[in-house]
């Protein structure tokens, strides 16, 4: 039953997000890892691609993962899955949640969840420049990366991710046009 | 003719959503002005002070704030049906390009140069997220309790491949604990505004 697999994992991960796009990725990927829909460079393709095109990068991802896991249908319901959670909590909950949203506790609570919230979004970046900076094949064991620490860098992922920090942190450079460009700048290097 | 008016309200909301869904790139934050010009300037759905709350529980409520915000203003405009209709409109062009997208990126991303172009990408992406991360930390971080939550949070989820659900739960549950146990500094964070806004 996948199309009832990518229902609940979508549901899951709809229900369990806070703090937008980038925070879910640590969740999508355990996911997919769990099922293996997808290959982690697959993944981070995806991201890119979700970052491109317009939409919520929860909705872009879902239905990716989901075409790509079960066709056109497995596409579909994962992303009514995505947003299944946010239509009946938005309507249960939207009534009474002004009441709550200055009491002490609710306040407490996001205390504690947002500094959580940027250490996945931290996490998020870790986990993709684990496809974007090691060559392909590489074994994830930490005593072998040590010993062959050189050979299994991609340099020219490294460059291009120094590059393409300095322009979005400096130089404010709009973040699609920044993924035109290093896009470009792969295939420059590559030829 | 009541039945004929409400039809036309959900097809101009669907409508309406699915302009918000079609024009927005970079996702949910990127999608708060659009809706405001869409729903209180041009529409009049509603008041710019009602937006900002529904932007407010859109982004303390679990899910995609984009999604959170269409079916909150459906639900205010025109009942459940409403909540439905403008959360289809906002997620149907997602739908139909990307599924567009991936049909014809299965046949291309073997290609040598398609491979080439995602190779400068992925490096990018790392960036990109870096900076969101730097970004949220300015509002999120404000004293050596959050530094150390945010750390702790990274460790857990690269490290010890703990669920990102367990991690969000464990913050929860320090923020309660701090209410509960340590009542004079649950005190001091919430006269300090809990955080920067």
């Amino acid at each position: 039953m996948i199309y009832l697999q990518l229902f609940l994992s979508f549901m899951k991960i709809g229900l369990f997000s806070f703090g937008g796009g980038y925070a879910m990725i640590p969740l999508i990927q355990k996911e997919i890892e769990s099922h293996g829909w997808l290959s982690a460079s697959q993944f981070v393709d995806i991201i890119a691609i979700a970052e491109m095109t317009p939409g919520p990068i929860a909705v872009n991802s879902a239905t990716f993962v989901g075409y790509k896991a079960a066709g056109i249908v497995g596409g579909l319901i994962a992303t009514i899955g995505v947003a299944t959670p946010s239509l009946v909590l938005i309507l249960i909950v939207s009534r009474y949640f002004f009441k709550f949203q200055d009491h002490p506790v609710n306040k407490m609570i996001f205390y504690g969840i947002r500094p959580v919230i940027v250490g996945l979004i931290f996490s998020a970046a870790v986990f993709v420049a684990q496809t974007a900076f090691l060559k392909e094949s590489t074994v994830l064991n930490l005593s072998y990366m040590l010993e062959n620490f050189l050979y299994i860098i991609n340099f020219k992922g490294v460059l291009i991710f120094a590059i393409s920090l300095i322009c979005l942190v400096k130089f404010k450079i709009n973040p699609i046009l920044m993924i035109v460009i290093s896009g470009i700048l792969g295939l420059l290097i590559t030829i | 003719m009541k039945t004929k008016s409400h039809l036309k309200l959900l097809i101009e909301l669907f409508a309406t959503f699915f302009k918000i869904g079609s024009f927005t790139f970079g996702g949910g934050y990127a999608m708060i002005p659009l809706i405001e010009r869409e729903v209180v300037e041009n529409k009049k759905w509603v008041t710019s002070d009602e937006v900002i709350d529904v932007f407010a529980v859109a982004q303390s409520m679990p899910g995609a704030i984009a999604i959170n915000s269409s079916t909150f203003i459906g639900y205010k405009i025109a009942g459940k049906k409403g909540a439905l209709v403008a959360t289809a409109g906002v997620i149907l062009p997602s739908l139909l390009i990307i599924t567009l997208i991936a049909m014809f990126f299965s046949k291309v991303q073997d290609n040598p140069m398609v491979k080439a172009v995602f190779s400068g990408i992925r490096p990018a992406i790392v960036a990109l997220i870096l900076t969101a991360a730097i970004k949220v930390s300015k509002t999120s971080i404000v004293d050596k309790i959050g530094l150390l939550l945010a750390v702790l949070a990274v460790v857990l989820v690269v490290v010890f491949d703990v669920q990102a659900i367990v991690v969000i739960l464990g913050g929860a549950a320090v923020g309660l604990g701090i209410y509960y146990l340590f009542p004079l500094k649950a005190a001091r964070i919430l006269s300090d505004g809990g955080h920067k806004d």
